[in-house]
């Protein structure tokens, strides 16, 4: 058993297959699981995704963006006018339901989709603010978000601030715990390799990374990217679960909680990053009646987390039980 | 690869000024392929200042950079090290998160041939890739003496290896031209004499010209072939050890510093 723990972390694409393997059980053989729990258990992969993809940005690269609900906003919009709209347009005899295999068939090529056009925004914004030294990008990404905001509450053709109502059910635990195991496997075995240590060199010096020869607007851009592409799937993931989206639902308190979890996940650390990702959840719903209150909520478990640094206290503990890291003395 | 007659650097006029403060003015430079040069000047002479210029930190205001007769002036400094210019840095600048190891490592991500995907994929080309640059990050950690820190976190090393270590990260991205800025600071006597070795170490086994800044006049003399005197800016002279040593202005500009401070 512990071998194959091991085998599993040496060789990630076996991790990767055996994580599909586990949402495509999940989704064959989880009748039985009500749909409340469903529910949940979607909106933490959800928050995986989008978790992990901003400590891409955050943790590894050290870039502070503060608009990545936005990004999961075009995700979202774009891929529900593609169920909603276009797609039923363009091949009107096929039945369009959650569950029927035209659907299910398309959800995919439609994720894809609405994350390449975040993607193309995550260009537009970083491309020019990420070539400046210093805290502009946390400035522009603030503006975007509001921009990204005001912009839907203003396009009619999406609902304007009321939203868009009826989107396709076509979300399952197949899809959302499929791309959170993709998107978790896709930053470790970015990071750990020659190519992603340019990120982390990026974030503890540029100045030394540029002199190593290291096009360190390239790789904050492409880190910036990256990241968008992962919260565009989310957001499709999250328009097509929820059936409903609006303006609102992708505000600047959305990009905070996503932060809030890269910080309680350790900054830098994809698998702790998504360990928080699902207590956040599970936090949010037992929160549920006091949703007011979240943002203190937020506060206090970080102030908490600031002082007690349970990171650097379980650290150790874990390293024992969990192999493949090695503790830095010997 | 220089053909005789075009030096591997040359600075022509090079001035630098931050608002009304001159770093640099009307600095000319060039150095062979293969050569050791020297860079001395009292406290705020314009030293570091000269490298943020050679490796494009800074544009210079006014002047002319070239690198085997090809300007470079105002490259960004990740264009300016793939033509085969490395530094270190006076303040060291190691990735402080990054294990030893990966802190060479990082040398070679300019030169990487597969892509995004195929780090993704991890396919051949991945895989193939890795092993090489493993295989080289460890043997010039060995020969550097520091296969035995590979792991460690490199905050954690001694002062002395943490700058051999700079050194060795510089000479990983492959450089012609190896810009050390005071390597020996804050080394004690022994290790300024592992030093002077190891640059000439560095000198035989990866042909690379070096220019060195260094306080300490020993270790200077003792290795330099040739040398290059700033003072406030300007170039101030420049010989062999022996002419520079003879030079008034350049007794004069070190004797008003003297009497200012001690050097540690
Ligand atoms: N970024 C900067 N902004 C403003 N002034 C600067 C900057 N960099 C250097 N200077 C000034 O330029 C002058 C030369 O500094 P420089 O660091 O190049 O000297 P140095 O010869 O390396 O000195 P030291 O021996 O102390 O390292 C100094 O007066 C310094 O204050
Ligand atoms: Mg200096």
């Amino acid at each position: 058993m512990f071998h194959s723990s091991k085998a599993l972390i040496r060789n990630p694409r076996l991790a990767l297959a055996a994580g599909i393997g586990v949402a495509v059980l999940l989704q064959l053989g989880g009748g039985w699981i009500d749909p409340y729990t469903t529910q949940v258990v979607l909106f933490a992969a959800i928050n995986v995704i989008l978790a992990v993809s901003l400590n891409l940005v955050m943790g590894e690269t050290g870039q502070f963006s503060l608009c990545h609900a936005a990004f999961m906003a075009v995700g979202a919009y774009t891929s529900a006018l593609l169920t909603g709209k276009a797609l039923p347009t363009l091949l009107p005899h096929l039945s369009w339901t959650g569950s029927s295999w035209a659907s299910q068939v398309f959800f995919l090529p439609v994720l894809l989709v609405g994350g390449s056009v975040a993607a193309l925004a995550g260009l537009i914004v970083g491309g020019p603010s990420l070539r400046l030294r210093g805290d502009y990008l946390a400035m522009v990404t603030l503006g975007f978000g509001e921009i990204i905001r005001v912009l839907l509450q203003n396009a009619n053709f999406v609902g304007g601030a009321r939203g868009m109502e009826g989107i396709l059910p076509a979300t399952n635990l197949f899809w959302a715990v499929g791309f959170a195991v993709l998107t978790v496997y896709t930053m470790i075995a970015l990071v750990r390799s020659t190519y992603g240590r340019g990120f982390q060199a990026v974030r503890d010096d540029e100045i030394a990374a540029a002199a190593m020869g290291i096009d360190t607007t390239r790789v904050k851009v492409t880190a910036f990217v990256i990241g968008a592409f992962f919260a565009g799937v989310a957001g499709g993931l999250y328009a097509h679960a929820v059936e409903f989206i609006s303006p609102e639902g992708f505000n600047f308190l959305r990009s905070f909680e996503i932060i809030v979890m890269v910080i309680l996940g350790g900054l830098g650390r994809p698998v702790g990053v998504a360990i928080a990702a699902i207590l956040i959840t599970l936090l949010n719903e037992w929160l549920r009646d006091l949703s007011q209150y979240r943002m203190v909520v937020y506060a206090l478990i970080i102030i908490l987390f600031m002082i007690l640094r349970p990171a650097e206290t379980l650290r150790p503990l874990l390293s024992r039980v969990l192999p493949g890291r090695k503790p830095a003395a010997s | 690869m220089t053909s005789a007659g075009t030096p591997l650097l040359e600075a022509r006029n090079c001035s630098l000024r931050f608002g009304g403060i001159a770093a640099l003015t009307d600095v000319s430079l060039r150095i062979d392929a293969g050569e050791l040069v020297g860079l001395i000047g009292p406290n705020g002479a314009g030293k570091t200042s000269l490298f943020n210029i050679l490796t494009g930190v800074y544009r210079p205001t006014e002047g002319e950079i070239l690198l085997e007769g090809r300007p470079v002036t105002g490259l960004a400094p990740h264009r300016i090290n793939r033509f085969g210019v490395a530094r270190t840095f006076q303040n060291i600048r190691l990735f402080g998160s990054l294990d030893v190891r990966m802190n060479v490592r990082t040398s070679f991500i300019a030169r990487l041939r597969g892509g995004l995907l195929e780090v993704v994929r991890r396919g051949k080309t991945f895989r193939s890739e890795e092993r090489e640059i493993q295989e080289e990050g460890r043997r010039l950690l060995a020969y550097f003496g520091l296969e035995e820190a590979s792991i460690l976190p490199s905050r954690s090393l001694p002062y002395g290896d943490q700058r051999r270590l700079e050194i060795v990260r510089a000479l990983a991205t492959r450089p012609r031209l190896l810009l050390l800025d005071e390597p020996a600071a804050g080394m004690n006597p022994t290790e300024k004499e592992e030093l002077k070795q190891l640059i000439a170490r560095i000198r035989a086994e990866f042909s690379t010209a070096i220019l060195l800044v260094e306080h300490d006049m020993k270790v200077v003399m003792g290795i330099c072939e040739r040398l290059v005197v700033l003072d406030r800016g300007a170039l101030l002279a420049t010989g062999t050890p022996a002419e520079v040593r003879a030079d008034p202005k350049v007794i004069a500009a070190y004797l008003g510093e003297e009497h200012g401070e001690e050097e540690s």
